[in-house]
């Protein structure tokens, strides 16, 4: 059952993939360019793709829960591939709404890459702790994650309309923040592949050292150490040693990995630009060229007020239910909690400056990038840095 | 003090109306040279926007600004995060002191946190204070809003202003002799059909469907306050207790903040942990990878009530209510309180045994077993001998004299000062006794206190939850629900059909996802020889309006 579950995923990644191609297909045919009259046959051939792939996810999810007794998303690999798979969900039901192929152009790449980036965690199916054993965590876990899902889809929204209406010939302001946020993505990318190249070859070095508690502590590294942990004794000296060492404060390891997904990223960026000749945003101008920006504006404005809803119910209602239950106190201050109250809080924000300022098109559009941007910093650096009550800590 | 607005239709408006509440038309001069009319509040009559006099119409419309609004969502929304850079105080150590743990884990930055205050950073003054400013906009601003908006609704006219649907985003005139007249019947056919309310007049047209989505946000506004009310009320003496309540295996002590009504007794504290070889094959990667997880903290009680009058000093006389196996995630009820697995410690020492024995020739001459919790002043044995508990310190350590002391009342460390008393020695031999130390202060004894064994015990810690601000906080929680989703998930469409001379004037008005409603005018007009209203707000650049 486990493996047949895991098999379905890899399925579901390669159906994803295949109907990313689809899409891009469907905006560079010339024939449906001419007619422009609904979505061209790629695009349907692409969606259809993109239903397997989530049939096929469904597959890995039910399978998952049945060999696991629980549903499977009680640790940063299962959270995260869930959160894909909702994603790829949103998109769909958006995409009978709106018909719009470069939205599937977008959106299927943003959930490769969540996937890709959930398996560099541990995959092991892991038993519940006793405060995770409770419906309410499951209920909880699900729907916040698909309201941060249709909120994602503004994310895509606001990408294809800043694509779109920027002017990337020039070096303003605007132009240059979007190639930073695309830097950050091919830096997602950076990372999966070097943990994926390292981890093939089974690399691990270790060190011992003393923590700020004057606890000592092992740390295992799964990629060449750039930096070393706070005076700490090389344990592995056959492999590669630290050039600096950081100070006692800093978790080096962590450190170390953000380093070379900086250094991948770069890699790949800077040969994309070798062969490309221009900025990633430019390069992807054209595939945005049949985009009505209105109707972009639109989709992401109404993924915020369907995802909204539906976030608050998970985020923060079925949270508190939860919390009041397994640790008698429905809030608790938790960074965890913070942050989810935090990207409500932004998302009320951007519903009264759309609704009553006025804020449309291209600020409305960088509202949603950088919403997307706190839900994955809860993701990624609450639940890997600032660890806390919820914190998949360790995994 | 007020002075009306007469619209040539003769409908009176309140003063500072944009648009008049009946047929629409334009009233204020600066608005008719523009395009597109300012629909958001249906040009209606708002307080701040009319008043600027006195410190109240200051106040009132500081408040009511949705700029102002959001700023202060901002500022929550900064400060917030602000506040998980480093664990707020109530998740550090509970032995560290705050004063010191900052700089000592984070340097400097560490230092100027604690310094600013951000380590207890939700419950500051100026923390609550912003969020009882949301609160206080949350108010006003909807009630500048609401009662003009409900009037301008209902008050509308069906035969609006040919100003009024000129100036609407959609907008169409037909030359009528182009129609056929059976293309009306059609087109209300098809408006009915999409669940559109007609109104007709002078034959007019208007199709409207969904007003109450207006009342969205209102409804979630309502649910905030009452939301924000209920969190306040904790701080009201009798709605909120939390307390911990550290009990025993064996033990019964009384609840706290139950008045002595209500006792609880610990039978046994349980801890497991998943093994590899009980659990589901699924899991035993995880376990060989992970080491111990746990599986389930469980403490097995049971709760009694005092019956009857307890006459002082006496042991209360106590009914049992139920047993009950109280986990994690599985809270125990009994009136408004709740018990919670909060905590535990695993193996305390509960009893300690001695051998009272002759140093020489180890010949013992009785045992004694001291209760740690509750000691003896003395224990007798046969033949004369008997030993007396001079002093007991449960958590011994020497002070800065070298003189003994207890940290605490929890028998970590014990120590004892005995005083052992036999035939040979009726005046008594002084021992100082402690975990793997004996000293004799008085010169070298004839008898030794041998140590025998020990006991332990397992300590459960229970939360005492008592909340009645909860079902206020699940019906704000509630209101505010129904509130965001009929303002999210229905939106409020409006559809003007006006024949005018000999011309038919069309025009459409919806608060949000104009995708939706262009899609089902396309619909209801299609083949009805009327023009399609477009989209005016293509071609004007000036069309997003603002509002202060
Ligand atoms: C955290 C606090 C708040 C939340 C969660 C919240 C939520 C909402 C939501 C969901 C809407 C509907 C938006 C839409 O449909 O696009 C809304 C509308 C609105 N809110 Fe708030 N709100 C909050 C605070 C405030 C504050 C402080 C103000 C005061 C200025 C305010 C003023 C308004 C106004 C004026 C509207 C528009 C009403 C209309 O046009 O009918 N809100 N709010």
């Amino acid at each position: 059952m486990v493996a047949l579950s895991g098999n379905l995923l890899f399925i579901a990644f390669l159906l994803y993939l295949v109907g990313t191609a689809f899409f891009a297909g469907s905006i560079k045919d010339k024939k449906a360019r001419e007619k422009d009259h609904g979505p061209n046959k790629w695009a349907k051939i692409g969606v259809a793709f993109a239903i397997a792939g989530f049939i096929c996810q469904l597959g890995y999810f039910i399978t998952r829960w049945v060999a696991a007794g629980h549903a499977p998303v009680s640790n940063l690999f299962e959270f995260t591939t869930f959160f894909g798979m909702c994603l790829v969900g949103a998109f769909i039901v958006i995409y009978f709404v709106y018909k719009l192929p470069a939205l599937g152009l977008f959106t299927l790449p943003v959930a490769l890459l969540l996937i890709g980036y959930a398996a560099m965690f541990p995959r092991d199916i892991t038993p519940l702790v006793p405060s995770l054993q409770s419906n309410w965590l499951h209920i909880h876990v699900t729907t916040a994650a698909l309201g941060q899902a249709i909120l994602a889809i503004s994310f895509v929204a606001g990408l294809i309309y800043l694509i779109k209406a920027v002017d990337h010939t020039k070096k303003t302001k605007e132009a240059i923040w979007l190639e930073v946020v695309l830097f950050g993505v091919v830096c997602t990318l950076g990372f999966i592949i070097i943990s994926s190249v390292f981890g093939a070859t089974g690399y691990k070095s270790e060190f011992h050292w003393i923590d700020n508690n004057n606890v000592e502590e092992t740390l295992e590294y799964h990629l060449p150490a750039l930096v070393g942990p706070h005076e700490g004794e090389h344990l592995t000296p056959d492999k590669f040693s630290p050039l600096v060492e950081t100070p006692g404060i800093i978790n080096a390891q962590k450190l170390n990995t953000v380093l070379w997904s900086l250094f991948t990223g770069t890699i790949i960026y800077l040969l994309f630009r070798l062969i490309a000749r221009k900025r990633i945003t430019l390069a992807l101008q054209p595939l945005t060229k049949r985009v009505n920006l209105d109707l972009v504006d639109e989709v992401g404005y109404r993924s915020v007020l369907i995802g909204f809803p539906v976030f608050t119910l998970g985020a923060l209602i079925f949270a508190m239910i939860w919390a009041q239950i397994a640790w008698s106190r429905f809030w608790g201050w938790d960074p965890k909690e913070v942050w989810a109250l935090i990207t409500w809080l932004f998302y009320a924000a951007y519903l009264h400056l759309r609704l009553s300022k006025g804020w449309h098109g291209k600020k409305s559009a960088w509202l949603g990038v950088i919403g997307f941007i706190i839900i994955m910093f809860n993701l990624i650096v609450v639940n890997l840095v600032i660890a806390g009550l919820h914190s998949y800590a360790g995994s | 003090m007020m002075k009306q607005v007469k619209c040539e239709c003769g409908h009176v408006n309140p003063h500072g109306t944009v648009l008049c509440e009946s047929c629409g038309r334009v009233l204020v001069e600066e608005e008719k040279s523009k395009k597109l009319v300012d629909m958001r509040y249906e040009g209606s009559a708002r307080r701040s926007q009319t008043y600027n006099k006195t410190i109240i119409d200051k106040i009132w419309n500081f408040f009511s600004s949705v700029k102002v609004g959001v700023t202060l969502i901002i500022i929550t929304l900064a400060a917030s995060a602000i506040g998980t850079i480093f664990p707020q105080e109530m998740y550090i150590p509970p032995t560290e002191n705050a004063s010191v743990y900052y700089e000592d884990q984070y340097g400097f930055a560490g230092e100027v946190y604690y310094t600013l205050g951000f380590h207890n950073l939700y419950s500051s003054w100026w923390y609550l204070l912003l969020i009882a400013s949301i609160g206080v906009s949350l108010v006003i601003c909807s009630l500048d809003r609401v009662v003009p908006l409900y009037r301008a609704l209902k008050k509308q006219r069906v035969d609006r202003h040919e100003g009024f649907l000129r100036r609407q985003r959609l907008y169409s005139a037909t030359t009528l002799a182009s129609i056929e007249e059976d293309s009306f019947e059609k087109i209300k056919e098809k408006l009915k059909e999409k669940r559109y309310n007609i109104r007709e007049e002078n034959g007019s047209i208007l199709a409207e469907k969904n007003r109450f989505s207006r009342w969205g946000p209102y409804i979630n506004h309502i649910g905030l306050i009452i939301f924000l009310i209920g969190g306040m009320l904790r701080f009201v003496p009798g709605m909120y207790v939390d307390e911990l309540l550290w009990i025993r295996e064996g033990e019964t002590v009384v609840i706290p903040e139950t008045k002595g009504e209500y006792y609880l007794e610990n039978h046994e504290f349980i801890l497991e942990t998943y093994e590899k070889d009980k659990e589901s094959e699924a899991f035993t990667t995880a376990i060989e990878n992970n080491g111990t997880v746990a599986k389930n903290f469980q403490t097995n009680v049971s709760l009694y009530k005092e019956s009857g009058e307890t006459i002082a000093g006496q042991d209360p006389e106590l009914e049992k209510v139920e047993d009950y196996e109280l986990r994690v995630n599985e809270p125990l009820k009994f009136e408004q309180f709740a018990l919670y697995q909060q905590s535990y410690k695993l193996g305390e020492l509960s009893e300690m045994s001695f051998a009272l024995t002759n140093k020489e020739t180890n010949e013992e001459f009785g045992q004694m077993t001291i209760d740690l919790h509750n000691p003896q002043d003395e224990y007798t044995f046969e033949n004369g001998y008997s030993v007396e508990l001079m002093s007991y310190f449960p958590d011994f350590e020497f002070d800065e004299n070298s003189e003994p002391v207890t940290k605490s009342r929890v028998p970590n460390n014990p120590a004892f000062i005995f005083k052992m008393f036999s035939p040979e020695h009726p005046d008594g031999e002084v021992s100082f006794v402690a975990i793997q130390q004996t000293i004799e202060p008085y010169g070298d004894n004839d008898l030794k206190m041998a140590f025998k064994g020990v006991d332990t015990q397992n300590v459960s810690a229970l939360t005492v939850r008592k909340d009645l601000t909860l079902p206020i906080l699940a019906i704000g929680g509630l209101i505010f629900m129904i509130g965001v989703v009929q303002g999210a998930y229905w939106n409020h469409r409006r559809i003007w059909i006006r024949r005018l001379g000999d011309q038919v004037l069309v025009a459409g008005h919806t608060n949000k996802n104009w995708h939706g409603l262009k899609r089902e005018i396309t619909h209801v007009f299609d083949g009805s020889g009327i023009q399609e209203p477009i989209d005016q707000s293509d071609e004007t650049t000036n069309k997003k309006g603002k509002e202060e």
